[in-house]
């Protein structure tokens, strides 16, 4: 099977159901680039590059650049889903939420609900989230758990490129407002992605280790970092449970319990603040649904209680590490009543 | 009164720094010194230049993400600027802001801002504490081309003509935001008209040019501090260089950016102008070349030997008192 990056793999999911589907369309800052200029149209292809090759293709009917106008990119995208286009709005760091957040929150999510299920809303809004290269504190968040709390929204978090397409095509496919959060960090992993096209049902949590002593649970970029600490105390005869739930709305709570009723023990990770986030989230349920399993409380392995500092040290320590992942995975197995 | 012999050889000297400042920082990025993202000033220093030169200490200013001319044109420490962007104690903003989020909140340069359209809302409310309060201090939100196509700096605009604030909304028309042509993403393609049309004057300069931009921005906050309410200005210019640092440019027309650094040089068009105008020799300016070159040699050497910030900062100032 060929070996594709993170960023081929979205890629390839929109240009695929572009293809498919004449109603599937783009539209963002600098998704194509170039617009209105005198050198190379499609220059961007996104700043990250993950829309390059689509304009193109698709023309700029489809592939739409836009002026930095957050609120009406997101409103226009949930206007044209009601009336018959799929569109992709691309928002291109997580952290610009802030700016258009009405026309998500209280528009594309409530359409169906509030219109007696007369309306809806296919739309998908691609994003980008994660700290640690040194964008300080609006060019750095992971706000996943701001866009969860929020019925009608589903929320996607692919951490690997098999699962970032089969989870893109469904969120194009699905009839509500999707929420992708890529992870800046993982653009340029790889793996064996099918040239065919796929889905991946969304509350379909993805076990990436199992084990009997710990249930390791992680969000995004931590996730590879729950797997390399589970891997290292394998070798001390530790076994983790590592699941990704792949999508954080709707959340497999099933996987996570039917886990942690066999280990006993859970550490939850997310690189949010802590205070009402998706680790918080997946604690109270655990609490609240395996009580009587539970050996030992709950571990939640966070970022701090800060906006994210600038400087490289600061940043470091802000963020959830290895190290803090192992030290809870110890701590709840060293507890004793 | 146009700029004199003495505010000539001092915006000539404004503008220098902001033009080593950013070469040196770009320079030291290329090293590995400085983390994050870079976007620089060059070629745009006269606007940041003439209109901070009409402001006093106590006016205020926002910025953008573009912000280090901003910064040093309102009189930010060069020296805690450097140390800002490389990350060390010391810096401006601690460590903890970095080049988008430079400030020098002491000289009322109250923040670069990494959200496109983050600033004009904020400059009203600067400028209506400055009505409130009964100070004759005014307000200047410096904003990108791109930024001004942003629903937050049509909505500043609108509250600032409906409460008749002291504010000025200078826009740096460079003709991209990001890879996108101003020509495109401005839909009534003139910055200032669209302005006008909210209810307050707006001016148009040539942004290369300092003595423009100096006569412009003095006749703008006469305007505000005389209490006739906002104003605009749109200034034409170009960007040497990318969107950021590493930006490939492709989106520019071959030559273009060679032609316009050769046309538009504002420290080129300002040393010929006032060598004309009798207000300065080659020999005075070749003296402020080098005094700022040392200067920005011995900042950037100070910052790269500082230590960074010691990680027990992480929590402090999330709050003002003990949480
Ligand atoms: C709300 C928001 N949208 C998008 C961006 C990404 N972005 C950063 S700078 C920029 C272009 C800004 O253009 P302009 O206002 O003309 O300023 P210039 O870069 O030319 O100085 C964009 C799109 C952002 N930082 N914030
Ligand atoms: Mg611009």
């Amino acid at each position: 099977m060929p070996i594709k990056t993170y960023r081929q793999a979205i890629n390839e999911a929109m240009a695929q159901e572009m293809r498919r589907d004449s109603t599937v369309i783009v539209i963002g800052e600098d998704v194509a680039g170039g617009a209105g200029c005198a050198g190379e149209r499609d220059a961007y292809g996104g700043v990250m590059g993950v829309t390059k090759g689509l304009f193109p293709e698709f023309g700029e009917s489809r592939v739409i650049d836009t002026p930095i106008t957050e609120s009406a990119i997101m409103g226009a995208a949930a206007g044209a889903a009601q009336t018959g286009l799929r569109p992709i709005a691309e928002l291109m760091f997580m952290d610009f939420l802030g700016v258009c957040f009405d026309q998500i929150y209280n528009q594309a999510a409530k359409f169906r609900y509030m219109f007696g299920g007369k309306a809806q809303c296919p739309m998908v809004v691609r994003t980008m989230a994660g700290a640690g290269l040194r964008g300080g504190a609006q060019h750095s968040q992971n706000l996943t758990q701001m866009v969860t709390m929020v019925p009608g929204l589903k929320v996607v978090c692919p951490t690997n490129a098999y699962d970032a397409k089969g989870l893109l095509v469904s969120a194009i496919r699905d009839n509500d407002c999707v929420i992708f959060v890529e992870d800046k960090f993982l653009y340029d992993t790889s793996c064996e992605v099918p040239d065919e096209l796929y889905t991946i049902p969304f509350g379909e949590a993805n076990f990436l280790r199992e084990g009997s002593d710990v249930t390791i649970v992680g969000i995004s970029n931590t996730v590879h970092k729950a797997v390399a600490v589970a891997d290292r105390l394998a070798a001390e005869g530790i076994s983790c449970d590592v699941i990704d739930p792949r999508t954080t709305s709707p959340l497999d709570e099933e996987a996570i319990i039917e886990s942690v009723e066999t280990t006993g023990r859970l550490v939850v990770v997310d690189e949010m603040t802590p205070r009402c986030g998706i680790a918080a989230d997946i604690s109270s349920i655990v609490a609240e649904k395996a009580f009587g399993a539970l050996r030992a409380p709950i571990r939640k392995v966070t970022a701090a209680h800060s906006p994210i500092p600038f400087a490289p040290a600061l940043e470091d320590a802000w963020m959830p590490q290895e190290s803090d992942i192992e030290a809870a995975v110890r701590s709840v197995l060293e507890y004793r009543r | 009164m146009p700029l004199d012999k003495k505010q000539f050889l001092q915006a000539y000297r404004t503008m220098r720094t902001i033009r080593d400042f950013e070469y040196r920082v770009s320079d030291e990025f290329g090293k590995g010194n400085i983390p994050g993202f870079l976007h620089l000033y060059a070629g745009q220093e006269a606007i940041a230049t003439g209109m901070c030169m009409n402001l006093d200490d106590d006016d205020y200013i926002v910025s953008t993400h573009r912000g280090h001319g901003h910064c040093i044109a309102k009189g930010g420490d060069v020296g805690d600027m450097m140390k800002e962007i490389m990350a060390k104690q010391g810096g401006s903003c601690a460590g903890k802001g970095g080049s988008m989020h430079i400030a020098a909140v002491e000289k009322g340069m109250l923040g670069a801002n990494a959200i496109v359209g983050g600033g004009p809302p904020l400059i009203v409310g600067a400028a209506l504490s400055a009505k409130t309060l009964g100070t004759d201090r005014v307000g200047v939100s410096f904003t990108g081309d791109g930024g001004s196509n942003q629903g937050t700096t049509f909505e500043a605009m609108n509250l600032a003509v409906v409460l008749q604030l002291p504010a000025i909304f200078l826009f740096e028309n460079n003709g991209y935001g990001e890879g996108t042509a101003a020509g495109y993403a401005v839909g009534s393609r003139d910055i200032a008209s669209r302005a006008a049309a909210f209810g307050m004057p707006a001016l148009k300069v040539d942004g290369a040019d300092i003595f423009a931009v100096y006569d412009t921005c003095k006749k703008a906050v006469k305007h505000c501090r005389g209490g006739k309410g906002p104003i605009a200005i749109e200034a034409s210019i170009t960007r040497f260089r990318g969107h950021f640092e590493g930006d490939a440019q492709a989106y520019r027309g071959a030559d273009e950016v060679k032609r316009l650094m050769k046309e538009m040089d504002c420290l080129t068009i300002a040393g010929a102008q006032a060598i004309r105008k009798k207000l300065a020799t080659r020999a005075q300016l070749n003296a402020i070349d080098r005094d700022v070159a040392a200067y920005i040699d011995e900042s950037a050497k100070a910052a790269l030997a500082a230590p960074g910030p010691d990680v027990s900062e992480l929590l402090t100032d999330v709050y003002s008192s003990a949480y």
